[in-house]
């Protein structure tokens, strides 16, 4: 079969009040053609890697306001890891400082969307780095 | 072997086994239909056929989700193992999805007693994904008690999962319609099981009051006699019967009347051990391999050699030089041999 969409999950870890900037996020996604799986607000670590896991996700993205994402997003990648999901592409988009990106990409974030970043964007960023297909 | 066979051995293998990555990858190559899914699905077939298939389907926002979240509390509460298969409908347009199912469930993330699953409809009307029996055929290979398919948002007549489940539970929300909605025929028609959600919203009561006197009344010999339908009069045994549901409240959000729903569903399995339900696995059977059988026709006419002919076959009905009952029958002609009639 030649139709294939690229799946992702938008999760927001932790205890954010909103998500509407996901909602927005996971929305425009989809009209980009992606298969989007939306899991809500207040999602643990662990949460979100059963999620990665069942859905066999190609893309997790994460969506953080609440300024926990040095102890929340590296917990994600390592839970990740440990499942076998290593080749899943790991975004974050919120509000993270320039100055946290390094670490967070030590930790295996492979990119930090900040605000003002285009759907369009965020689009070509994962499919240009998504994991090949399977057959 | 081809490397599609061996790694689909591995997959189902493993998948059997418990690991979980393992099934959740051979759920992807189901839904992308791949080579790998099909010589996984043989292997698993003659191992499956033990779980309790349960569809759960309704109107947009009647709270199937939220029923299934309940049902999935109750069952683990019993100690038993339950997947949920979850249809979310695709774009049309641009053939993305939103699957929100998900959201409802997700207080079971260390429990690996519990699987959910979330599949685009891809294009696929009916109420599931062209895949979602194949996906359900692989969670009852993996040793699952019970596998939830929840369909997309349905209207009056997406009646598909009917044939997919060994159980149909239809999803009514209080106020939606009168005793002539639930006299329509369409899905109501399919439900072993009727359920008023929302029982503690006004009406609820009404609801379900309503739907009993409609759907769970006997039509009298007299009445069927004259009905018409069968002018014979004698084929009356054998003509299907539409099924009479039973009628139950809940209220999902507090799961209220979810542990009578499951009681509900496991006299529903017992009886259809009993054989009260062969007439559904063999419409179940038929479903699947039919459809396996009109893909495959399709691809022995779009193929390399047969394309061309069957273009021009089209091409003619395009052009009104052929009607599409001669058409059809030139491309069946063409198929065991005997090359297009006249």
């Amino acid at each position: 079969m030649s139709e294939r969409p690229i799946k992702i999950l938008i999760a927001k870890p932790g205890l954010d009040g909103h998500d509407r900037g996901a909602k927005v996020l996971a929305r425009g996604l989809r009209d980009e053609g992606f298969e989007v799986v939306y899991t809500g607000l207040r999602q643990t670590p662990e949460m979100i890697a059963t999620a990665a896991l069942q859905e066999d996700v190609d893309v997790v993205g994460l969506s953080i306001l609440s300024g926990a994402h040095m102890t929340l997003l590296p917990k994600v990648t390592r839970l990740l890891r440990e499942r076998g999901l290593d080749d899943v592409l790991v975004t974050a988009g919120g509000i993270i400082p320039d100055d946290d990106i390094p670490a967070l990409e030590e930790a295996g974030v492979a990119a930090v969307f900040g605000p003002g970043t285009t759907i369009a964007e965020v689009a070509a960023y994962i499919r240009s780095h998504v994991r090949p297909p399977e057959g | 072997m081809n490397p599609a066979g061996s790694r689909a051995e591995d997959l189902a293998d493993a998948a059997v086994a418990g690991d979980r990555r393992a099934l959740a990858r051979l759920l992807t190559a189901v839904e992308n239909r791949t080579p790998t899914a099909e010589a996984a699905l043989r292997r698993l077939y003659p191992a499956t056929g033990r779980a309790h298939l349960v569809g759960i389907t309704g109107a947009p926002g009647a709270g199937k989700s939220t029923l299934v979240a309940a049902l999935i509390a109750e069952v683990r509460a019993a100690g038993r193992a339950v997947a949920v298969v979850a249809v979310d409908p695709s774009s049309p347009i641009t053939g993305g999805a939103l699957l929100g199912d998900r959201v409802r469930m997700q207080a079971y993330a260390s429990d690996d007693g519990v699987f959910i699953r979330s599949m685009a409809s891809r294009g696929h009307a009916g109420g599931l994904a062209a895949t979602s029996t194949s996906a359900a055929t692989v969670l009852d290979a993996a040793g699952f008690d019970l596998v939830l398919l929840e369909t997309v948002g349905t209207g009056q007549s997406e009646v598909e999962v009917a044939a997919a489940a060994d159980t149909t539970v239809v999803l009514e929300a209080p106020e939606m319609g009168d005793e002539v909605q639930a006299i329509k025929a369409g899905l109501l028609e399919v439900a072993d099981i009727v359920v008023v959600n929302k029982g503690d919203r006004p009406g609820a009561q009404r609801t379900a009051a309503q739907l009993r006197a409609m759907l769970t009344s006997t039509v009298s010999p007299r009445v069927a006699a004259a009905g018409g339908a069968s002018p014979a009069g004698d084929d009356r045994a054998a003509r299907p019967r539409p099924k009479r549901p039973e009628v139950l409240i809940t209220t999902a959000s507090t799961g209220e009347g979810v542990p009578a729903l499951l009681a509900a569903l496991d006299r529903h399995r017992s009886a259809g051990r009993e054989g009260l339900a062969d007439g559904a696995r063999l419409a179940r059977a038929e479903a699947q391999v039919w459809a396996i059988v009109s893909e495959r026709l399709r691809d022995r006419f779009h193929g390399t050699t047969a394309a061309p002919a069957t273009e021009e076959t089209l091409r003619a009905v395009v052009e009104h030089r052929l009607d599409p009952y001669t058409a059809a029958d030139q491309l069946l002609a063409s198929l065991t041999g005997g090359g297009p009639a006249n």
